[in-house]
């Protein structure tokens, strides 16, 4: 039995392939798409994994530092250090704001940690930690700062000394490192015109500025221009003992919320991109969909531009078995074809998203099986199509 | 023939898109081993050091005030003087003090009179005694002799002792006016001393930092009129995290960097450790002092320290983005036959770029310094340049 499918493509050879790279590219689209859902659930994921908490305290009843405002004393640490079990904790502050690059601005989540503790970046790709007590950062490399760079918070002038990869915060922006005191203060650190403006009020308030006490008035004054609240602590637990009852305990006994990473991941998968992801997902699916129909009336029309073809083979007699195969050959061949040109150029753009996308290799396994599956399907239509064509329809038409 | 060119063309190009599809996936995707930048173990001598900010604050501050409530009358110096001690600076208004002065001296002097009077009634209660004695004794005689009645004797012997009596009293009272003069003397110096008072005087020589009262104002007892410093005293109070303070000593070389120079360090010396660290910042308070100390300072400012600690020579040393945690352990991230292997070490000293491995690395060892991801265990790595130079 020869093959007509070869011939046939052998043929057509040019318009073939430049239908399969159309395919193709609508694929890699598809491909993306995933990614891009894929990504954002792995940033999350990185993220914690990076932090490499055991257990997350945070404000009472509050969905921890990053899907809600929580606010815990910085010395909370002090009686959770003492728990069975604790190794170590960390306090840890989180602000998502503008910074300051030679003039241009620049919207970054701002993470303070305190060196040597839970919470910091896992690894560099630049520069050296950080050292000192104060003004120093470490950046995620898409903020596009460099090792050297001196950028602005609030008043003071951070030196980046190191960049670190894939930190970004669940909308996207990345992290920048300093120290946690530094962050204190920038979290808490009105501008100038505002912190005057507060002291006049003070001042204006009898009952804060009485004739005969004073002293009160700078009471008060240093009482608000002081922060000792971070967003939350960070706890890694001695090898052995068990997350999920410590979490339990420090709820009862602290009057604390605490998660456990596995908690956190969830909150961070599930509630925090939630909509987001839905939105992705269900864009996924049209998208799906609308390729698979392309692909489908591709083939089709592809089939119907044989017509002619079709009925001479009838003709001259080639069994229906033949031409179905014929058609379900070069179905099946577009379809990889499409594939391969769709993951390469998925592969190949991927990293130019400004969003970290992920392309698993068990999403592209299914995508390929889905390929296949909705080329063999639409090449059944094309089929019923092609076996009842009239052979007359080679001579008359 | 025609054929079989076209499918070689075919073979080749379709050849080439698998060999690019292959390549990419194995570099870019998710099947790609993680990057990693290496460095070697190295000998080298390290000095840490130690950074804390502070502010420029007079080591000792004065602040002069009135030792009681009242109205400031007069402010002779404004901020920014040069005083000198024992310069009269403001004066708080005395009100009726003067007043007071004049009646205390007048009690003085009545007091004085009342003295005199009360010494004459001693000279004449003395002369009646007297006169009483010798009237007594002749009585006495007399009655001996039997020219007079007894009663009469005795009438003259009581009028005797009654008169020494009266002048016992008047004695007493004489010299209790002149204790009255005493107090009313010391009532008068301490109203000249209230006045004294009145009159603010500099503690010291030294620089005006605040004027915080004006002439007109009420001020309480032990509120500041004006807030004075030392120039040639001031120094950095300095805050450094205890957990970074360890090994810090009076008379440590430390550069200060002032808020408005900010490209300039100064030289400074560690003077003073604070006994008490605060407790609530978890800092602990460093005083560095200027060495020598610059022409002009403004209290309250900013300043970073970076003090000196002593160095070591000639130790094993890898970069300190090399150090890595797992498990609460410290370690190096090594490269074994293409895979990233974790290989715990004991750290030392550290300073900003470098970090002292004391044990658990050979020299001349390669190290990962930089990864694209983070590490894992057995995760396969391949050497390449991470960020463009």
């Amino acid at each position: 039995m020869i093959n007509l499918a070869r011939r046939d493509i052998a043929h057509h050879l040019k318009s073939y392939l430049l239908t399969g790279l159309g395919l193709g590219l609508l694929i890699g689209v598809t491909l993306t798409m995933a990614g891009v859902y894929r990504g954002m659930v792995d940033d999350a994921k990185v993220l914690l994994h990076a932090v490499d908490a055991d257990v997350w305290v945070v404000q009472q009843n509050t969905l921890g530092p990053f899907a809600e405002p929580s606010s815990v004393p910085d010395d909370l640490y002090r009686a959770l250090l003492g728990l069975e079990g604790v190794a170590q904790t960390g306090n840890v502050a989180y602000l998502t704001m503008q910074v300051s690059h030679q003039g241009k601005s620049q919207r970054v989540m701002v993470a303070g940690f305190e060196p040597g503790k839970p919470g910091g970046p896992a690894f560099l790709v630049a520069g050296r930690p950080i050292a000192r007590a104060h003004y120093e950062a470490v950046a995620d490399a898409k903020t596009g700062f460099q090792v050297g760079d001196v950028v602005r918070i609030r008043r003071n002038d951070y030196t980046v000394v190191g960049l670190t990869r894939r930190m970004v915060s669940s909308g996207g922006d990345p992290m920048l490192f300093i120290p946690l005191k530094d962050a204190q203060e920038a979290q808490f650190l009105k501008d100038n015109d505002a912190i005057i403006e507060g002291r006049k009020r003070l001042a204006a308030n009898p009952a804060l500025n009485r004739p005969g006490q004073p002293g009160v008035l700078e009471a008060v004054q240093a009482i608000q221009a002081s922060s000792h609240k971070v967003n939350a602590v960070l706890l890694r637990l001695q090898p052995g003992f068990d997350a999920r009852a410590l979490a339990d305990t420090i709820a009862r006994w602290q009057r604390y919320t605490a998660y456990t990473s596995d908690d956190m991941e969830e909150i961070l998968v599930a509630k925090l991109i939630a909509t987001a992801a839905k939105q992705i997902s269900l864009f996924l699916i049209i998208l799906a969909v609308v390729s698979a129909a392309i692909v489908a009336f591709i083939i089709y029309t592809m089939t119907l531009g044989k017509i002619k073809e079709i009925a001479v083979l009838k003709l001259i007699g080639t069994q229906n078995r033949t031409i179905a195969a014929m058609i379900m050959q070069e179905a099946l061949g577009l379809g990889v074809i499409g594939f391969f040109v769709g993951k390469f150029a998925a592969t190949l753009w991927a990293p130019a998203f400004p969003k970290y996308v992920l392309l698993e290799t068990g999403d592209a396994a299914r995508a390929f099986v889905l390929t296949l599956v909705v080329c063999a399907l639409a090449s059944l239509l094309a089929i019923r199509a092609a076996l009842k064509i009239d052979p007359a329809e080679a001579i008359g038409g | 023939m025609k054929l079989s060119q076209r499918s070689l063309i075919l073979a080749i190009g379709a050849l080439a898109f698998l060999a690019a599809f292959v390549w990419l996936l194995a570099t870019r995707g998710p099947l790609a081993p993680v990057g990693v930048e290496t460095a070697t173990v190295t000998r080298a001598d390290l000095s840490p050091s130690v950074y804390g900010i502070g502010t420029v604050e007079a080591q000792h501050a004065y602040s002069v005030g009135p030792i009681q409530a009242g109205r400031v009358l007069r402010v002779w110096v404004d901020q920014g003087e040069l005083v000198k001690a024992g310069q009269l600076l403001a004066e708080i208004d005395p009100v009726d003090l003067r007043q007071r002065a004049e009646a205390a001296s007048s009690a003085a002097a009545r007091a004085r009179q009342a003295a005199q009077a009360a010494q004459a009634q001693v000279t004449e209660a003395d002369s009646r005694a007297r006169l009483a004695q010798a009237n007594s004794e002749r009585y006495q005689a007399l009655y001996r002799q039997n020219f007079v009645a007894r009663e009469m004797a005795d009438s003259r012997r009581h009028e005797a002792s009654a008169a020494t009596a009266a002048l016992a009293a008047a004695r007493a009272n004489a010299s209790g006016a002149l204790r009255e003069i005493g107090r009313a003397e010391a009532e008068l110096r301490g109203i000249d001393q209230l006045r004294q008072s009145l009159k603010l005087v500099s503690p010291i020589d030294g620089v005006v930092t605040a004027r915080e009262a004006e002439p007109g104002a009420t001020v309480v007892a032990g509120q500041a009129v004006l807030r004075l410093v030392d120039p040639a005293r001031l120094w950095v109070r300095a805050r450094v995290d205890q957990a970074r303070a360890q090994g810090v000593q009076a008379g440590q070389a430390a550069d200060i960097v002032l808020r408005s120079v900010p490209g300039a360090s100064l030289p400074g010396k560690v003077v003073r450790i604070d006994l008490q660290s605060d407790a609530v910042t978890e800092e602990r308070i460093i005083n560095v002092a200027f060495d020598p100390a610059p022409a002009q300072l403004y209290p309250g400012e900013l300043a970073e320290v970076t003090i000196q600690l002593p160095g070591v020579r000639d130790v094993l040393t890898v970069p300190r983005a090399a150090l890595a945690q797992v498990s609460g352990e410290a370690g190096v991230w090594r490269v074994e036959a293409g895979r990233a292997r974790f290989q715990p070490v004991q750290p030392g000293m550290q300073t900003a770029e470098q970090v002292q491995i004391v044990s658990g690395l050979a020299e001349g060892s390669s190290v990962i310094v930089y990864s694209a991801k983070q590490l894992d265990d057995g995760v396969r790595v391949r050497e390449q340049r991470l960020t463009p130079r």
